[in-house]
């Protein structure tokens, strides 16, 4: 085979790897569904598994850029897309979940104006539209050098989903800690090597 | 003249254990092993997770049972609120084993005539014990019904001879990190014991129950046991389990969900669709088993359906401001 044939199979191997990866906590979801697995309240912890399944490819995403530097290897980029439209996707059954499974499409909008927390996590998803949106290589292209300000928005949608999800704590933080403190840590990163401005959405980067 | 040195380690006849003694050692021994495998065994069983709750005996009080249709076992017993042992539902059926409910003993004291430490068995001792189906509402707008086996609290609490300056009586769980892995955690933001406390006439109310079992058998470790409190018109988390303190106070205690977040968990909190936690509506609840796809849900009812028995206690108290 061509070097280049070789290098194209290894790629689309690695995306499929990387696909059934982040579908993994939706598979585990589900088998827990069908086997009668989840417990006898299954519209929270469904809603609860989802959240926290965004959140993490939300973390996830943000690892990449840090392993590229790392690692010197420039293909952990073509998994950024993917990992960040997982983050969407899950965000998207965990606020569907919320609405039918908890909320019961009631009260929506008594729900969002007076519960904090629930408007923090509706900020989160809803700054993840945007990004989702003009996350193909059509609109990378068409937006030039303002699609990078606008995607540092997931730094925004992250801060947010984290309150969102500490404002939810009834006592022991532990588990919301052990987040923050990864998160803090990948923002941290950036702000050492690209300097603070570098978190700053919307802000037109230097040529 | 010989003189006869006794060495250090020679006895006199006189010391000489009888071979009666001698021979009833042997048995106490073997005795005590063959016990202490008896004991050994439950907890053996226990680390393994499988139940280790034994049947009682009681009569039905139907006069105070719902005829709603009873959460299964399963549910009632791998789905709690017992922070003592982690936060999520699933942890204190995971890790509840690891407390050890026997020899188990409670301490009475203030205003009362009869303070003391008493063995869990003296202070049940006197009383029958009765089944009573309550619907159970927690604060997190899920509810269950449950068999409950126990006794009236007032009829313990009548036994302890509150005297007139016992306004409140005050609850507190086992604080033991050893046992309890939840009070272990380092960010915690509980001040463990768990403390609970009703007004006097709340407690003496018949609705308040001590409950030591449930569905007929003695109470799982995760849903309180030996001994926890019942008082269905009040959100679960008044219900205060495995209880090691019962104090008769004349002011009104701390709670422990009053001091972690007084603006979200009152002294009362009685079962209220009116009035909202802040974080979410306390309307409607989800009747335990829920569904997957369609909630299970149903209309909050004003003291959770105990209207009759207790809505006199409240008279003209202002429960919005009184949550």
């Amino acid at each position: 085979m061509l070097p280049a044939a070789e290098r194209m199979v290894s790629s689309v191997v690695a995306k499929v790897i990387v696909f059934c990866v982040a579908l993994m906590p939706l598979i585990w979801l589900v088998t827990d569904v069908v086997l009668g697995r989840i417990g006898p309240d299954p519209g929270q912890e469904i809603t609860e598994r989802l959240g926290i399944a965004a959140f993490q490819l939300l973390l996830v995403t943000l690892l990449i850029t840090p392993l590229k530097k790392m690692t010197g290897w420039p293909g952990w980029l073509r998994h950024r897309r993917m990992l960040g439209l997982f983050a969407f996707f899950y965000a998207v059954l965990h606020v569907f979940a919320f609405l039918q499974l908890i909320l019961g499409w009631g009260d929506l909008w008594a729900t969002f104006t007076r519960r904090p927390y629930i408007a923090l996590g509706a900020v989160a998803f809803l700054l993840m539209i945007p990004l989702a949106l003009t996350s193909t290589k059509a609109m990378m292209k068409r937006m030039g050098r303002r699609w990078k300000p606008v995607h540092r928005l997931i730094y925004l949608s992250a801060v947010f989903a984290w309150l969102h999800f500490l404002w939810q704590a009834r006592s022991d933080v532990t588990e919301m800690v052990v987040y923050g403190l990864l998160l803090l840590a990948l923002l941290f990163i950036r702000a050492y090597w690209f300097g603070v401005s570098s978190l700053v959405p919307l802000r037109k980067s230097r040529a | 003249m010989l003189i006869k040195r006794r060495p250090s380690w020679s006895l006199p006849e006189s010391e000489v254990t009888p071979r009666s003694v001698y021979l009833n050692r042997r048995k106490f021994m073997t005795g005590a092993i063959a016990s202490a495998a008896a004991l050994a065994a439950p907890g053996l069983l226990r680390a393994g997770g499988s139940p280790t709750t034994t049947p009682l005996t009681f009569r039905e009080a139907p006069e105070y049972s719902t005829d709603e249709k009873k959460t299964p076992f399963d549910a009632v017993a791998k789905y709690n609120n017992f922070y003592e042992f982690g936060t999520g539902k699933g942890d204190p059926a995971k890790y509840a084993h690891e407390m050890s409910v026997d020899p188990w003993s409670v301490e009475v004291d203030g205003e009362c005539a009869r303070p003391g430490r008493y063995a869990l068995e003296d202070l049940l001792k006197p009383h029958d014990y009765e089944e009573r189906i309550y619907r159970l509402r927690c604060v997190e707008a899920w509810s269950m019904v449950i068999p409950w086996v126990g006794v009236p609290l007032a009829t313990v609490l009548s036994r302890l001879e509150p005297n007139s300056r016992a306004k409140y009586v005050y609850f507190e769980t086992l604080h033991d990190p050893k046992q309890m892995r939840g009070q272990r955690s380092l960010f915690s933001t509980i001040d463990w014991p768990y403390r609970e406390g009703l007004r006097m006439d709340e407690a003496m109310n018949e609705l308040s129950f001590l409950a030591i079992g449930l569905y007929g058998e003695t109470l799982p470790n995760q849903n309180g046991a030996p001994i926890r409190l019942v008082v269905p018109w009040k959100y679960g988390f008044k219900s205060i389990k495995s209880i090691v303190r019962i104090r008769f106070l004349e002011e009104q205690p701390k709670t422990t969900w009053e001091l972690l977040a007084p603006s979200e968990y009152g002294f009362y909190a009685n079962v209220n669709p009116e009035v909202d936690h802040p974080r979410w509506s306390q309307k409607r609840e989800r009747r335990l088993p829920s569904g997957v796809l369609r909630p299970n849900w149903m209309e909050t009812r004003m003291f959770n359906g105990y209207e009759e028995q207790v809505a006199h206690l409240y008279k003209g108290m202002d429960l919005a401001k009184f949550y």
